[in-house]
């Protein structure tokens, strides 16, 4: 429970070997480097711009050759296959990568060019496909297209618009000058956009019909072509069926080069570490023949660090604490159990500056509130056993998902027993099925008591949690000003409202109010009775007085303290936010309680108990996962809001070393490789 | 049948009605939003998802009221009770805080979910606080649903 203490590294070397020592820092991954130093006079940035587009591009080439073999020649992947982490790559098949990379560099250029045919051979089916539609109307005609006459005959191919025919058209002709006569119309075909037509027309008049046919729409056909149209569509066919040819040995060659898949990966990933290494460099301050990294690094790998690097380089390295005005990047750390919360609190943020790691207290009550809201046996063990198997299925997957899956797996536990002690598996499950199928009635009793039953203890005892909760907030930030050696701060913040909310709480326990919500009457010695005013008093007196101290001016001062006796409302404002607890619980309970009601409806019998199970899959899944994130989201809530509102702000950086960022593979040296 | 048993029913109904209304607008709009989103980039899908389902709670919580009431006042035994006027009002009002509140928080967690699926968009990492402001507003639907339950289950009948 945890914030690693972190310390300041500084390293100077010879220029000459910078690359080597950065790429050793890399290899180790346990630096995290500054890159934002101001320039001086003797020590300049380099630019590395050029080398970091050039290793940029390379990197976008390898991933784009990937995705089109995955396009093309898809590999086989289970449904969990995002679980299973990435392949462990030892450093001498990436050596071996490294010395060929010009072979595979060819490859991925191959790659890219087979993509670019595949592609305009699609496009030149498209346009074939386009031609033979347009081909569509002249289908009849058994003349090849580009005939423009005969020996005494002009013939003209072409269209005009919908609707006409053959007779439509020779009238239009004979209205216009009657004496033509010597010529002929066939229409071939027509669709909803044109008119196509051969008209044939002696040679002596020809120039008059066209003219005529012109002035009413008539446009010659963009066709050219010595063949028939019905042999231009074949031939456009026939081009079709080669272009598919074309693509199938590309494919057929894709799926060749595919078997380098595993090799291509480590390429881009051998290229993206170079390219970071080649973004680092540019950060770093160079005079003329040295050059200087500073950074942050875990307290616990220091002085390993300085030991590796003196051992290879002529270096010379500082270790020194972090000054106080920076702020070292955070490392948490935390025993197994509690660890799998850290994601929830790095959604919130980790822990700022002078700030303690929350974690631990905050998986608990994760745990125990979670569990509350859920609160069916089944489910519990629904939700556990899922993450049981995951984690120990898929070992290697991602940390952070792991994390989560062991936070859920806890939860899943807690859900269980509170499930037990509250009576539900399924609902009410066990009661229909045995009232329904059966006809005697077999209940699974409440450890404890049924919340339907009795709200108002669940409640109460929501509200009861929900102080503990937020006493734990309080708590907290009393360690945190202890630790500071900041007694004032404990005893005016936080000692005295403990003394104000307990005094308050055990003033109103013996009150008619108390007894007629809790239905329990409590009757307090007088001793105690005067304790809680004492308590109470003496709390509401230090804040008045005490929590403007910062202000000279009396009157501000005791403004401000009554304005902070005011935040009694945000006290109780967040402890009703506790009822949640109740109204969460009772949500999954009484859904699951519809859902066994709607599948008994068909009654017994086969057909019932079909129904029955229908019902029952569907419905009870729905509701898991609605009352899981109802759960999941509501606990977030109680502790960011609530716990956190108590003593927590975060804002800290996350530790992020320089080290081999990898997308596809894990590079791992050969004698880890072979543990 | 009596009149009192016709408003408890009313109740009933109107707990599922409009709870189940500003859901359904809530989840509608987020969903609008969401979808937008995973047409740019379908990797975030399942966040928007949860954010997309946030506003979609209070249909349940109606849901649970108008269910609490029908075994109440009977219905779902097949044998409705004989409700007096003044006991079918009760029924009446106790359903009508989650009915109300449901309404109106639902589809203002809805606009919210918008805006938090926008935080996701921008900043992926900040999912948690994302989250955090739609479920402010479910605060009160949540305070109107123990309201409704305690009444619900305290009338005698």
């Amino acid at each position: 429970m945890a914030v690693l203490p972190m310390k300041k590294i500084t390293i100077c070397a010879m220029k000459r070997e910078r690359k080597a020592i950065l790429e050793k820092l890399q290899a180790l991954g346990m630096v995290e480097i500054e890159t934002g130093s101001q320039e001086t006079d003797d020590f300049k940035k380099m630019n590395t711009n050029a080398q970091r587009a050039k290793y940029e591009k390379r990197v976008q080439n390898t991933d784009e050759a990937l995705e089109i073999l995955d396009r093309y020649v898809p590999e086989k992947t289970s449904l969990f296959s995002s679980l299973e982490g990435r392949r462990e790559v030892d450093e001498d098949d990436i050596r071996h990568i490294i010395d060929n990379r010009l072979e595979y560099n060819r490859k991925v250029k191959k790659i890219l060019e087979m993509n670019k045919d595949i592609a305009s051979c699609e496009a030149g089916i498209v346009k074939c496909q386009i031609a033979i539609e347009g081909l569509a109307p002249w289908m009849n005609m058994d003349i090849p297209i580009n005939t423009t006459d005969t020996e005494k005959t002009e013939v003209l191919i072409g269209t005009m618009p919908p609707g006409h025919t053959e007779t439509s058209v020779e009238l239009l002709i004979q209205e216009k000058d009657p004496e033509l006569k010597a010529f002929t119309v066939n229409v071939i075909g027509s669709d909803k956009d044109q008119t196509c037509m051969v008209v044939i027309a002696l040679k002596t008049i020809s120039g008059e019909v066209e003219e005529i046919l012109r002035s009413h729409g008539f446009t010659k056909i963009s066709y050219f072509s010595r063949r028939t149209p019905a042999d231009k569509a074949e031939k456009y066919r026939e081009d079709i069926r080669e272009f598919e040819q074309w693509i199938e040995d590309k494919k057929n060659a894709l799926t060749e080069l595919a078997e380098d898949r595993g090799k291509l990966k480590e390429l881009a990933d051998y290229y993206r570490i170079r390219s970071d290494k080649y973004q680092v460099l540019g950060s770093l301050l160079q005079s003329k023949s040295t050059f200087v990294i500073s950074g942050y690094v875990l307290a616990r790998d220091a002085d390993k660090v300085v030991q590796i690097l003196n051992d290879e380089f002529s270096v010379m390295t500082d270790i020194s604490d972090v000054p106080d005005d920076e702020t070292a990047p955070v490392q948490l750390q935390n025993p197994k159990m509690f660890a799998s919360a850290e994601g929830v609190l790095e959604s919130f943020g980790l822990p700022g500056k002078g700030e303690m790691d929350p974690t631990t207290p905050m998986a608990i009550f994760y745990i125990f509130l979670f569990g509350l809201m859920l609160s069916d046996a089944a489910y519990g063990l629904i939700i556990f056993l899922a993450c049981f198997i995951l984690i120990k299925k898929f070992p290697k997957m991602d940390s952070a998902l792991q994390k989560s899956l062991r936070l859920f797996m806890y939860c899943g536990i807690s859900t269980l027993v509170w499930g037990i002690l509250f009576g539900g598996f399924f609902g009410d499950l066990i009661t229909v099925v045995s009232r329904t199928f059966f006809h005697h009635e077999v209940t699974f009793e409440p450890v404890w008591f049924a919340p339907l039953d009795n709200p108002m203890k669940l409640l109460l005892y929501s509200l009861l949690f929900g102080l503990i909760h937020l006493f734990g907030g309080l708590a907290l930030k009393g360690y945190m000003c202890l630790k500071k050696k900041d007694v004032k701060a404990f005893i005016c913040d936080v000692l005295s409202w403990f003394m104000l909310i307990t005094g308050l709480v055990l003033m109103l326990m013996p009150t008619e109010l108390f007894a007629s919500i809790a239905q329990m009457q409590f009757n307090f010695p007088d001793w105690l009775k005067n304790t809680s005013y004492g308590l109470a008093i003496a709390g509401a007196a230090i804040i008045v007085l005490m929590s403007g101290r910062d202000h000279r001016n009396p009157v501000l001062r005791l403004a401000l303290g009554l304005y902070d006796i005011y935040n009694l409302t945000g006290w109780l404002s967040d402890l009703l936010s506790y009822s949640r607890l109740l109204a969460l619980g009772l949500a999954t309970g009484v859904i699951a309680q519809v859902i066994n009601q709607m599948g008994s409806m068909a009654g017994d019998g086969v057909f019932g108990a079909i129904v029955f199970i229908l019902v029952f899959i569907v419905g009870h899944l729905f509701n898991l996962a609605i009352n899981m994130l109802g759960a999941y989201v509501h606990t977030c809530r109680l502790q960011y809001v609530e716990f956190f509102g108590k003593f927590y702000e975060g804002g800290g950086n996350p530790f992020k070393p320089f080290r081999e960022n990898t997308k596809y593979v894990d590079i791992v040296n050969g004698t880890e490789a072979q543990k | 049948m009596t009149m009192g048993t016709v408003l408890a029913l009313v109740g009933a109904a109107l707990a599922v009605i409009l709870a189940g209304m500003g859901s359904a607008y809530g989840v509608g709009v987020a969903g609008q939003a969401a979808a937008g989103v995973v047409s740019e980039d379908p990797s975030k899908f399942a966040k928007v998802l949860i954010i997309q389902l946030l506003p979609g709670t209070q249909g349940i919580y109606g849901l649970l009221v108008g269910f609490i009431a029908l075994s109440n006042i009977g219905i779902l035994s097949g044998t409705p009770k004989e409700l007096t006027v003044a006991q079918g009002l009760m029924m009446l009002a106790a359903c009508l805080p989650i009915a109300v509140v449901g309404l109106v928080s639902a589809m203002h967690q809805g606009k919210t979910a918008v805006a938090a699926v926008g935080i996701v968009v921008k900043k992926p990492d900040q999912f948690g606080k994302a989250m955090l402001f739609p479920a402010m507003v479910e605060t009160y639907a949540i305070l109107a649903l123990l309201v409704s339950i305690l009444a619900v289950n305290g009338i005698k009948l």
